[in-house]
């Protein structure tokens, strides 16, 4: 009973030690120089043992001892691969690819395989690489041999493509083997069909390929090679131009988010407000406020933290932008130069008051897990923080229409925009009305910033960087207009990240400086512009 | 008509401020190289070229004062003037290094060299003679604002629309100034000069002398903007900043008066930024900052916009008070300078000289000049055809 307990607990604390990698590597060791031990046979059951591990540094050890590179050291028969160097040969440790230091020809002594032994071996690592149970293992070991394109592997690969079923694997596969096919001496016709499979890959890496295979192809291919590095090229350009729509989209997701806040004080209001930027801004900062103190009294809802930061930052921006309204901006109705100049005065306190508390360094924001990584559709990288924000803005755009048009609130912002005296007189409290309209166009200004936390530095000048962007956006749209902003945006992220590839990111942006510019003396009122009698003043 | 124009220029205030600044032009210079250190009256060496970036600043305003003050139009774009004026001068200075430089190259500045450039951008080539140089000063950003304001005034580009472009417009060019191909330094700017017009540049005299030629330039500059806002033109710019489209419908065009402001107020600017410059050794992109041009505005609406005096003033209070605050308290002085904004847009929209004109009400124009104004008008078209034809 006894002797069967200590049994039981050496069990395991056995298992326990082998979970933890440095004794893992211990108890794989033993098995390895199992190898140099006895003839023939007790070599072939060395090689089943090390196969039963599943360990994934066994196959390039077997590979190894399939090709003669194994040896086994006379002085304390530990097993190692060595290569010859001058005068004898370079050891390293089987494992890990460890330096052994050198050794003499006569001090190790070579690991004999037989063919049967070579057959196993062949049949071992397959089972553990292109044909492992595992999914994960088995597309890993693909995207291997397609890295490394080494003709020994192609009867391996035959074998493990008559049983693949998965196609996303099969596809891999069948890549790989296509630009193997290409570096034997297989026939015209084999090497006409490796062509055509890797053509319709349709990526860079196809392309790449065939490139290098090119000079060395025979003539009677030269042209099919030429055509499907053509092809492959156009497929290419198809998704280069679905890239740049993804990445304009982005960015124009992200000046419609700076900007939308803009299109209802700039573009409904007639306040031009320099201060816009510092409510996005602010809204950064909230969301660094809100993230510190989800870690700190709820450390559960840390993934939830901007969800929380949404409607924070939403009520802080409105209320310090209703408190701007009804202390400065009441006062300058009308003359919207000298109201340019005090928000701009505005933006400078705000930005030095918030360097003052939160110090002038960046403040670091945690992406929440759902919003890292990436994942990819055909050739494009999506990462999902962008697909977030894109997603967002939207969404703001929706909820912003529907307050607009909707609620009784939307209705008298409407009516006081189009006609102040004639909304006063029927009842609607405009001082009312304009400090809530200037509430909502800074509260999403401060929903911006929860957003723009994301992928920008939070630092005082946040919104600095957006102000002449934002306004371009409303000015380009055509104010007054909030479907004028969301083209507006669009329009010119999808422009900005065109002319990228071919100007560059800065001079990109000068030419759409310089375009909107010029856009503006075509058509100065924007691309949707107001009509009637309210336009002129 | 140009002694005309002079002449009325030569209203009573005008002179007195050009006196005053002819005065300072002699005055201060002398103190600095004439008295001995230490003594009570002399200027420190270090207070010249500080001195002459405040008159600097104050032609800046000035010339933003001739375009926002008379005519309407809010430029957010005249750091781009001034900047430009700046880098041409650089360029000048530039060339003036020789062989001087740290890599000891004959024609090439430092950091072309640096850049592995081969030779001189083709934009480079003339401007190591002064004359043609400072030519450049006044043809370059001239050039640029009236194409500028040929697009934008024709197309009826007005108030915060207009101001946006020009923000943008130096927004642009800050962004390209900061591209090292662009042949202007990239980042870093031009600087490390050593002559200007073969005198050294450190040289106290010749600091002195720049002192004494950005004085003079601003006695100029306010010579011509009273010329001009005294003269009819100068009405019809008045006329356009507070009827635009009653201004139209009297056979006035408002497009070419405001033309023509903005394009010589650029002028004023850029000479500005060339002063500037050698004063202060350097130039970089960050003078093109949008940010810039609205603090110039600021410095008029606190002096005081649609007066001759009052951007002057305001130029120099408000740096005079940077200068001051960033010594003793720096990390306040941008909470001094939004509560400058705040306030003189609510409190003082006439500015400093507003307030003295509401203390002395006998300072008002006397009742003949309208007269006469109204007299003159349609008698004979304006020099700059800013008046396609009579009423009637």
């Amino acid at each position: 009973m006894a002797t069967r307990l200590i049994r039981l607990i050496a069990f395991l604390i056995a298992l326990s030690l082998s979970a933890l990698p440095a004794f893992a590597q211990d108890s794989l060791t033993p098995l390895v120089d199992a190898l140099g031990q006895g003839g023939f046979p007790d070599r072939g059951r060395a090689v089943d043992a090390l196969v039963a591990t599943g360990d994934q540094r066994v196959p390039p050890i077997l590979q190894a001892l399939s090709d003669g590179d194994l040896y086994v050291r006379k002085a304390d028969e530990k097993v190692v691969i060595a290569r010859t160097a001058s005068g004898g040969f370079a050891l390293s440790e089987p494992l890990d690819g460890a330096a052994l230091g050198d050794a003499a020809k006569a001090d190790v002594e070579k690991i004999k395989v037989n063919n049967g032994l070579r057959g196993k071996i062949r049949t071992a690592i397959g089972s553990m690489t292109l044909m492992s149970e595992d999914r994960a293992i088995r597309l890993a070991a693909a995207q291997n041999v397609l890295k490394n394109a080494d003709p020994a592997m192609l009867e391996l690969l035959d074998q493990a493509l008559a049983q693949e079923t998965d196609p996303e694997i099969k596809s891999v596969m069948e890549f790989a083997r296509a630009s193997i096919v290409l570096k034997t001496d297989a026939s015209i016709d084999d090497k006409r069909a490796a062509i055509q499979s890797i053509g319709a890959q349709g990526t860079r890496a196809a392309q790449t390929i065939l490139i290098n295979f090119l000079p060395s192809a025979p003539d009677e291919l030269k042209v099919e090679v030429q055509a499907a590095i053509d092809s492959v090229g156009r497929t290419l350009a198809v998704w280069d131009v679905g890239q740049n729509v993804w990445y304009g989209i982005s960015l124009g997701s992200v000046l419609l988010l700076a900007a939308i806040g803009l299109a209802i004080t700039f573009g409904v209001m007639g306040i031009i407000n320099m201060a816009h930027g510092e409510m996005v801004m602010l809204g950064a900062y909230t969301t660094f406020v809100v993230q510190g103190l989800v870690r700190t009294y709820a450390p559960g809802l840390f993934d939830y933290s901007l969800l929380i930061a949404l409607p924070a930052a939403f009520l802080v921006s409105a209320v310090i932008g209703m408190a701007i309204e009804r202390g400065i901006i009441r006062w300058l109705y009308g003359r919207p130069l000298e109201t340019l100049l005090a928000t701009w005065g505005l933006s400078l306190i705000l930005q030095q008051a918030i360097r003052t508390v939160f110090g002038a360094t960046n403040k670091p924001i945690v992406a929440p897990t759902w919003m890292s990584g990436s994942f990819d559709l055909g050739n494009l990288t999506i990462t999902w923080s962008r697909l977030w924000i894109v997603i967002f803005a939207i969404a703001v755009f929706i909820i912003l229409q529907l307050v607009l048009n909707r609620t009784p609130l939307g209705l008298q912002m409407r009516a006081v925009t189009q006609n102040r005296r004639m909304a006063s007189s029927m009842g609607i409290r405009t001082p009312f009305v304009d400090a809530m309209t200037f509430g909502l166009g800074s509260g999403i200004a401060g929903l911006a910033g929860v957003a723009l936390s994301q992928i920008d530095n939070v630092s005082p000048n946040l919104g600095q960087g957006y102000i002449v962007d934002s306004f371009m956006v409303v000015v380009f749209g055509g104010v007054g207009n909030l479907w004028g902003t969301l083209i507006g945006a669009i329009t010119l992220g999808i422009g900005n990240k065109f002319l990228e590839p071919y100007a560059g990111a800065v001079l990109a942006k000068i030419l759409i400086l310089v375009l909107i510019i010029l856009f503006i003396q075509r058509r100065p009122r924007g691309l949707f512009a107001l009509k009637g009698r309210a336009v002129e003043q | 008509m140009i002694t005309q124009l002079v002449f009325r220029a030569l209203d009573k205030k005008a002179v007195w401020l050009v006196l005053i600044l002819v005065a300072i032009a002699v005055a201060v210079p002398a103190s600095n190289l004439l008295l001995p250190t230490g003594h009570p009256l002399r200027i420190p060496n270090y207070m010249v070229p500080l001195f002459g970036k405040y008159l600097n600043y104050a032609l800046l305003a000035l010339a933003l004062d001739l375009v926002w003050g008379y005519v309407g139009i809010l430029s957010l774009g005249h750091a781009a003037f001034f900047s430009l004026g700046g880098y041409i001068m650089g360029m000048y200075l530039m060339r003036q290094i020789g062989n001087r430089g740290v890599y000891g190259n004959p024609i090439l500045p430092d950091f072309m060299v640096f850049l592995q450039y081969k030779e001189l951008p083709w934009y480079w080539n003339w401007v190591d003679m002064w004359w043609f140089d400072f030519l450049m000063i006044l043809f370059v950003p001239g050039l640029l604002a009236f194409l500028f304001g040929w697009f934008a005034f024709r197309s009826r580009v007005t108030g915060v629309y207009l101001s946006i472009i020009t923000q943008a417009m130096t927004f642009a060019l800050q962004l390209a100034f900061f591209r090292n191909d662009f042949g202007f330094g990239g980042a870093n700017g031009l600087t490390d000069f050593k002559d200007i017009l073969g005198f050294n540049i450190q040289a106290g005299s010749t600091r002195a002398g720049l002192f004494a030629a950005s004085a003079l330039a601003l006695a100029l500059g306010v010579l011509m903007c009273s010329a001009i806002v005294n003269s009819k033109l100068g009405k019809v710019m008045v006329a356009v900043r507070d009827a635009e489209s009653r201004t139209r419908f009297l056979g006035w065009r408002p497009d070419n008066v405001k033309l023509f402001a903005f394009t010589v107020s650029a002028l004023l600017a850029s000479v500005a930024g060339a002063l500037f410059v050698p004063q202060v050794g350097i130039i970089n992109p960050g003078e093109f900052a949008p940010e810039n041009s609205i603090e110039a505005v600021i410095w008029v609406a606190v002096g005081g916009r649609g007066t001759i005096i009052g951007p002057i003033i305001g130029a120099i209070v408000v740096n005079v008070g940077k200068t001051l605050f960033t010594g003793w308290l720096p990390d306040y002085w941008l909470f001094a300078l939004g509560a400058l904004f705040i306030g003189t847009t609510l409190f003082l929209p006439k500015g400093i000289v507003g307030l003295f004109r509401r203390a002395g009400r006998q300072d008002r124009r006397p009742p003949g000049k309208e007269a006469s104004a109204a007299a003159e008008a349609g008698v004979s078209p304006s020099t700059l055809g800013a008046k396609v034809e009579p009423a009637e």
